[in-house]
């Protein structure tokens, strides 16, 4: 009897582990798969840079059977004939990614240090989109990073229960919620329609609108977790309110306010939208922050409608770079956020 | 207020007396019995606290004597904690915390109106119960920060405060090859005296311990006790204890509290061996609490 139930109870246990893990299976696979596409249609104007990407992704492929071979060791039944399967798909997947490599030119780094060129004169790039998002993102935290720290730090330490603070958290929310066209919207009409014309500062400001509502609620719930008792100790050295606030309980916070600052840059980079009509779209280096200024995304978005082949190809090298520079600050944010402990070390 | 304190001291039997030339540092003595004059650092005078509604001390009254060790025990919730807290401001910083009474310091009333709460907490230190180390900074910034946050830059007056701090401190042996480690890398006795260490280094003249020790093993909390012998030569000391073995040991005062009154004050001998109310015996002996 005894032993039935403990069968019944174990097969039940495996099937719901297998469930999960096939479901997480089948959720890998439009990830993956739009990483994969991305990179093979990316990396061919890529040059020098598309090599590195080239043999970084062959890298983690050929590690892709022993991990599956690992994570199965308990069930070799299954984990050898896994990882050769896996291995005949790599082997696929390499051979069609080299093939696209091969023909990069690894001594061109055109695409990063040219302007686009007219339909037809090859060797155009995007680095004036580059430097575009670079800039936008730039304006964008001088908008949005001041705005929202401070916010969440009024919201956690000053205006816990108030009436004020709960419509500041409500509006906060609701608006990490809007879709980015309206802050697009927004921002045109209260920058670039007095101004008469397109510029770096309205895109800036209407980025920077959408981070102010990610930084406010993440900083304040860091700075919530923040033990009273540290405060209550710097209190009790004669250490006033504020520069208790700013330089123990902020500084204890850092690592945490400094990941959701990386969060809210990564995801505001990645924004097509309220540049349209903000900053709009330039096709030489940009000349100040007061004119109109490419971005990697407007950018990428006006290649991919085009009709001609070489800009659909710049507009996949476009979403790649789009794609890594988004990688790179999230891989920054998981670094500070290795461990949740240390957030408060 | 200070006029008023002055009846109040009357009242109470204390005489003040000034001295030739120090017309701001008057001391407050109070006489006992034997006739014996002792000089007192704080005095609380009909302190009452409240929690929103709820009343948490009832009129407490209490002489605190300069270089001595005042131990406050009694059981959970009676109150010991609030009344502590009252006597560097801590108390106020609770939401919807309310205060009536007075409390002196040498002779100034800490919760006049004119009183800058923060001037007081840095002559009245606390250490908590648990230890509370300031997790980014090293330990010699842990030490620092007190005097860097109140405006001193110079490295070599830091330094020096630094070492003379975790000296008396008694933790200066065992750190001072890795002063710029983790203070939350220490253990937990460390930590606590690296905390008390802390509060020394600002120019502290009363030290509020509330249950220093509840949250350390027994080697941890001899030490913390051997350390309060050796402070009580430079500071005054008020302690929390759970422990009436603890206070029998370190305190030279106790004092007996219950649902938010003060039952007994006497000195310790007197309050352990001989007490005046039924209520200590029955506490001290564990009848109840």
């Amino acid at each position: 009897m005894m032993f039935d139930y403990q069968a019944r109870r174990h097969f039940v246990d495996r099937m719901m582990v297998f469930l999960c893990g096939a479901a997480a299976f089948i959720a890998l696979v439009p990830l993956g798969s739009l990483l994969w596409f991305v990179i093979l249609q990316g990396i061919k104007r890529m040059g020098t840079p598309g090599i590195l990407v080239a043999i970084t992704v062959s890298l983690v492929l050929l590690a892709l059977p022993y991990m599956i071979y690992k994570y199965l060791k308990h069930l070799p039944y299954l984990a050898y004939p896994l990882a050769f399967l896996a291995g005949l798909w790599v082997l696929g997947l390499l051979g069609q990614l080299w093939k696209v490599a091969s023909q990069i030119d690894w001594k061109d780094m055109g695409f990063f240090i040219h302007t686009p060129t007219p339909v037809g004169v090859p060797g155009g790039g995007m680095g004036n989109a580059i430097l575009g998002t670079l800039t936008l993102v730039a304006i964008a935290s001088c908008v949005g990073l001041p705005i929202g720290i401070l916010a969440g730090v009024y919201l956690s330490e000053f205006g816990k229960k108030g009436k004020f603070a709960w419509a500041v958290r409500f509006t906060a929310d609701v608006l990490s919620g809007v879709p980015s066209i309206v802050t697009g919207i927004v921002a045109y009409t209260l920058i670039v329609k007095p101004m008469h014309h397109f510029s770096a500062v309205a895109g800036g400001v209407a980025l920077g609108f959408m981070m102010i509502p990610i930084t406010t609620r993440t900083t304040e719930e860091l700075v919530k977790m923040v033990p009273h008792s540290i405060r209550e100790a710097s209190w009790a050295l004669g250490v006033p309110q504020w520069k208790t606030i700013l330089l123990i309980v902020i500084r204890t916070a850092k690592n945490g306010i400094l990941t959701g600052v990386l969060l809210s840059i990564a995801r505001i980079a990645g924004e097509t939208a309220p540049l349209l009509f903000t900053a709009f779209n330039n096709q030489f280096w940009p000349t100040g922050i007061n004119q109109p200024t490419a971005s990697l995304t407007v950018q990428v978005f006006t290649y991919a409608i085009s009709p001609f082949e070489d800009w659909h190809d710049q507009a996949w090298t476009g979403a790649l770079v789009l794609l890594l520079l988004v990688l790179a600050v999230n891989m920054a944010a998981k670094l500070l956020f290795k461990n949740p402990r240390q957030l408060l070390r | 207020m200070i006029e008023e304190m002055d009846e109040k001291v009357k009242k109470t039997g204390a005489k003040v007396e000034s001295k030739p030339g120090e017309s701001r540092k008057i001391e407050v003595v109070h006489q006992e019995p034997s006739g014996e004059v002792k000089p007192v650092k704080m005095r609380a005078a009909q302190v009452c606290a409240w929690f929103g509604g709820k009343q948490a001390l009832f009129s407490v009254n209490m002489d605190i004597f300069e270089r001595e060790v005042t131990a406050i025990i009694g059981p959970s919730g009676c109150g010991k904690s609030t009344l502590i807290r009252c006597f560097n401001r801590m108390h106020e910083t609770v939401p919807g915390s309310r205060f009536g009474g007075t409390i002196l310091l040498d002779r100034e009333n800490i919760y006049d109106p004119k009183v800058d709460p923060v001037a007081v907490r840095r002559r009245v230190g606390m250490v908590f119960q648990k230890p509370t180390p300031f997790p980014t900074l090293s330990i010699y910034d842990n030490v620092a920060i007190g005097l860097r946050l109140n405006g001193t830059r110079d490295k070599k007056t830091l330094d020096e405060v630094v070492e003379k701090s975790l000296r008396k401190a008694a933790l200066w042996e065992e750190v001072k090859d890795g002063l710029h480690r983790a203070g939350a890398g220490l253990s937990g006795g460390q930590q606590q005296r690296l905390c008390i260490a802390r509060s020394l280094a600002v120019d502290l003249e009363v030290l509020l311990m509330d249950e220093p020790c509840s949250a350390l093993d027994p080697i941890s909390t001899s030490k913390i006790e051997d350390l309060i012998h050796e402070l009580r030569q430079n500071y005054t000391i008020i302690i929390v204890t759970h422990n009436m073995q603890q206070a029998a040991r370190v305190s030279q005062k106790t004092a007996f509290m219950l649902n938010g009154k003060l039952i007994e004050y006497d000195a310790t001998e007197k309050v352990f061996t001989n007490p005046t109310n039924k209520l200590t015996e029955d506490y001290i002996t564990g009848r109840f609490g």
